[in-house]
């Protein structure tokens, strides 16, 4: 019998494994791969290079530092600029809390706007502005600190932050005409990015409760109720956005008594509600057929009435399952709310239009759409990215 | 011992009226309807109570008046045409940017997808970058970009650039080569007709000959050499050319001649085209990953190549995921075209709001536009629902 050598084991070829292999593999594996890689390689860097070469040297970015206010604020009073302060404290240290208490979920939000509060010191700020993202930082950190490993603050937690939109609010608007400390600050005065997120999060709270009515009313036993549902939904979405903020402005002006008068604002954050609520129904109706028939009628066997049935059993599991739709639809509603500026609201694309319209800006184009686009991008992609980890969490999909 | 009667069991009593759900249900819907009569009936004396204070009188005469201003493009109108002349103009015109903007959003959406799911590592970046910039930054923003910060910027028309084609892009407008029909174009149409007929007709006859004998029936050539015969014919009796190339050329301050696309339109098109393809991207991606991996694997142990095994496997069953939501992509698209009043191209909703701002009559006008969106919409899902049912119906 003869014994077989034991072969030395030889370490596999260099251009298989390691960083030469990846190159290979991914990139290299075949001719037409080669070709593919070149070409795409060469595009991408004549578009990178260019980029850069126009960020660093030939953009003017004085356009944005000048108007850096109009952009954020609007025509928002200077003197009562601490109020919007307050209420970007008060939220990092929500968010703080927030990461202390669900830990990952919040915690890359959490991470990036310390980053960006931090990245903003890089630039010439006035003290004031330093001193505020200085301070937002820490009211992070010390939120964080608070709460870490204490589960039971949860509920706290939750409490507060649905606490805050109302006080928000109330700091941002204030209390009366001639409130010695917090003077009325009406709708139709704020602007810029703080438009857009009046009406953004007003719409995300305004439309997910009609939303969810709408649908339950389309899988209504009721006939009445269902065929109301079905044509307002399916109306909604057959006409673009514009027409319904249009509706807002000039026609719903019309079917209010003469007494009462809304702000411009005020009616366009109304379309947005009508509108994405419609879109939202139609999210909620694919989570609530989800649910298997078995659970209502077990329900049922144990003697609930539909009410209860549906907020107790149908409701929690469904609305689990729709959260990555609805927060497709959120970053949706954020995108929508720049259509105001058609209909004359200077949100942050209004004034970026109303900046441009100024002579001494008008060849600036490019710099000032080109930080609206970074603007929007990143709050649209650091939802999308939440609402990945809250899915994670949440384990929609893997029961 | 008292024994009950049995049938007592089951004669069940009606519950009171009050606890009869089928009472109830009726009570419920009546009182739905009252509130939403009461609100309506409220809204409505206000509405007419605002009217008659504006002294604006309810009717769609008004679209009968002269309209008094004129339309950059589209279909010959001027300003002496009425109204009604005016909403068509702007009709016509969504419909031209939307039966452009969904092939080529279709194409690009289709090739960016396949792309983000390519073996190179490289190509599906960019078009994983592709995808989240544009389906992340708002449309509106985007379309005033491309018109003012790209388009207008362009050189003058003194200045063009030049592509090949030969293609000027100038500030003024895009110019593109075009044809014209030749005379010969009606003969030379029959003629290619005929022969494709008579082609796929030979191939599917070959092709059943194989399919019956298990002999060769050589049914793509025996098919492409009928065309061939049929075309050389044609040429021999007729040789013209069917289309006459149309170059634009400088003629004082403008091109003449060819396809010239005018800067709103441009804007326009290659904005709704950029942000759909993303949109529809994300589609098709996510229809290719829902084809099962088992699939693949198995069309590479029969051998396929890559792109056999996403035109013969992946693709088609891809496909049925992928309808119902471009389907909806392509509402989007069509809905989105309304953007165009930000950018002044005279579309539905820009003419429309023209003659509202006009007439006075907000409430008419607003009620035409939105009636004409949603017939479109619903028409445009018809047809993809009856096309959505064909092909589901064929992959059963």
């Amino acid at each position: 019998m003869t014994s077989t050598p034991v072969l030395e084991s030889v370490p596999p070829p260099r251009t298989e494994v390691g960083w030469l292999g990846w190159l290979r593999q991914n990139l290299f594996s075949s001719f037409a791969n080669s070709l593919v890689t070149s070409v795409a390689g060469a595009f991408l860097i004549f578009l990178v290079a260019g980029l850069i070469d126009w960020i660093f040297s030939r953009a003017e970015w004085a356009v944005i530092a000048n108007n850096l206010r109009t952009f954020m604020l609007g025509i928002y009073p200077i003197s009562q600029t601490w109020r919007v302060w307050s209420v970007i404290l008060a939220g990092s240290f929500l968010i703080g809390l927030g990461w202390g208490v669900w830990g990952r979920i919040l915690r890359s939000v959490a991470v990036s706007m310390s980053a960006a509060a931090l990245l903003l010191n890089i630039f010439p700020i006035s003290p004031a502005t330093r001193l505020y993202t200085l301070a937002a930082i820490g009211l992070i950190a010390l939120g964080f600190v608070l709460t870490r490993n204490r589960e039971r603050l949860k509920r706290v937690v939750i409490i507060a932050w649905f606490i805050f939109p109302i006080v928000a609010v109330l700091l941002l608007r204030g209390l009366g005409e001639d409130n010695a400390f917090l003077p009325l600050v009406k709708y139709d005065v704020w602007g810029g990015l703080l438009l857009t997120f009046m009406l953004a999060i007003g719409g995300i709270i305004g439309s997910f409760p009609l939303g969810v009515l709408l649908a339950l009313g389309r899988r209504s036993r009721l006939p009445v109720v269902k065929a109301l549902s079905i044509a307002y939904i399916e109306l909604i979405r057959g006409v673009p956005l514009v027409t319904i903020l249009f509706m807002a402005q000039v026609v719903l002006p019309l079917f209010l008594s003469t007494g009462t008068s809304l702000e411009r604002s005020v009616r366009a954050l109304i379309g947005i509600i009508l509108f994405s609520a419609a879109y939202q129904a139609e999210n909620v109706r694919g989570g609530l057929q989800s649910i298997p028939p078995g659970q209502i009628e077990a329900a049922q066997a144990l003697g609930m009435n539909t009410f209860l049935t549906t907020v107790l059993i149908v409701l929690p599991q469904a609305l689990r399952a729709v959260i990555p739709a609805s927060v497709g639809q959120f970053i949706s509603l954020f995108k929508d709310t720049s259509l105001v500026a058609i209909v004359g609201l200077t949100d942050l694309l209004g004034a970026a239009r109303g900046v441009l319209a100024k002579p001494e800006f008008l060849a600036q184009q490019v710099e000032v759409f080109f930080f609206c686009a970074i603007i929007y991008w990143v709050f649209n992609y650091a939802m999308s990215y939440a609402s990945k980890r809250l899915e994670a969490a949440l384990g929609v999909g893997h029961r | 011992m008292t024994v009950s009667d049995p049938t007592r069991l089951y004669t069940h009593a009606r519950p009171a009226f009050w606890r009869d759900v089928r009472v109830l249900r009726v009570v419920a819907q009546i009182a739905f309807i009252a509130v939403v009569v009461i609100i309506a009936q409220a809204a409505l004396a206000n509405l007419q109570a605002g009217l008659a204070r504006l002294g604006i009188a309810f009717g769609f005469d008004f679209l009968q008046q002269t309209a008094g201003f004129g339309i950059g493009e589209g279909p010959p109108f001027s300003a002496t045409d009425s109204y009604a002349d005016a909403f068509g103009v702007g009709f016509v015109n969504t419909l031209r940017v939307i039966l452009i903007a969904i092939p080529l959003a279709t194409l690009l959406g289709l090739s960016a997808g396949i792309a983000r799911l390519s073996r190179n590592w490289l190509l599906s970046r960019i078009a994983t970058v592709y995808v989240q910039t544009f389906r992340n930054i708002p449309l509106l923003l985007q379309l005033i970009f491309w018109y003012t910060a790209v388009i207008l910027k362009l050189p003058s028309i003194d200045t063009p650039i030049v592509w090949l084609g030969p293609t000027y892009l100038t500030n003024r407008g895009i110019y593109l080569p075009g044809s014209l029909a030749s005379p010969s174009l009606g003969a030379w149409l029959a003629v290619i007709g005929a022969g494709s007929i008579l082609a796929v007709a030979v191939y599917m006859l070959r092709r059943r000959y194989q399919e019956n004998t298990g002999r060769s029936g050589y049914a793509i050539i025996m098919g492409l050499l009928v065309f061939v015969v049929f075309a050389l014919g044609g040429w021999l009796l007729n040789p013209t050319r069917p289309l006459i190339p149309d170059i634009p050329v400088r003629d004082g301050f403008n091109f003449k001649g060819g396809l010239s696309l005018t800067p709103e339109y441009a804007g326009l098109l290659i904005g709704l085209v950029m942000y759909t393809g993303a949109f529809i991207a994300e589609v098709v991606r996510a229809g290719i990953q829902a084809v099962s991996k088992g699939q693949t694997e198995a069309a590479r142990a029969l051998g396929l190549n890559d792109s056999q095994m996403l035109r013969l496997v992946v693709l088609p069953q891809a496909l049925r995921v992928i309808i119902p939501p471009l389907t909806n992509q392509y509402l989007n698209l069509a809905k989105n075209s309304s953007l165009g009043v930000a950018i002044g191209y005279p579309e539905l909703f820009s003419v429309g709001g023209t003659i509202l701002n006009q007439s006075g009559h907000a409430i008419e006008m607003l009620a035409l536009i939105m009636i004409t969106y949603l017939a479109m919409s619903l028409l445009t899902s018809l047809i993809t629902n009856i096309y959505n049912r064909r092909i589901q119906f064929v992959e059963r």
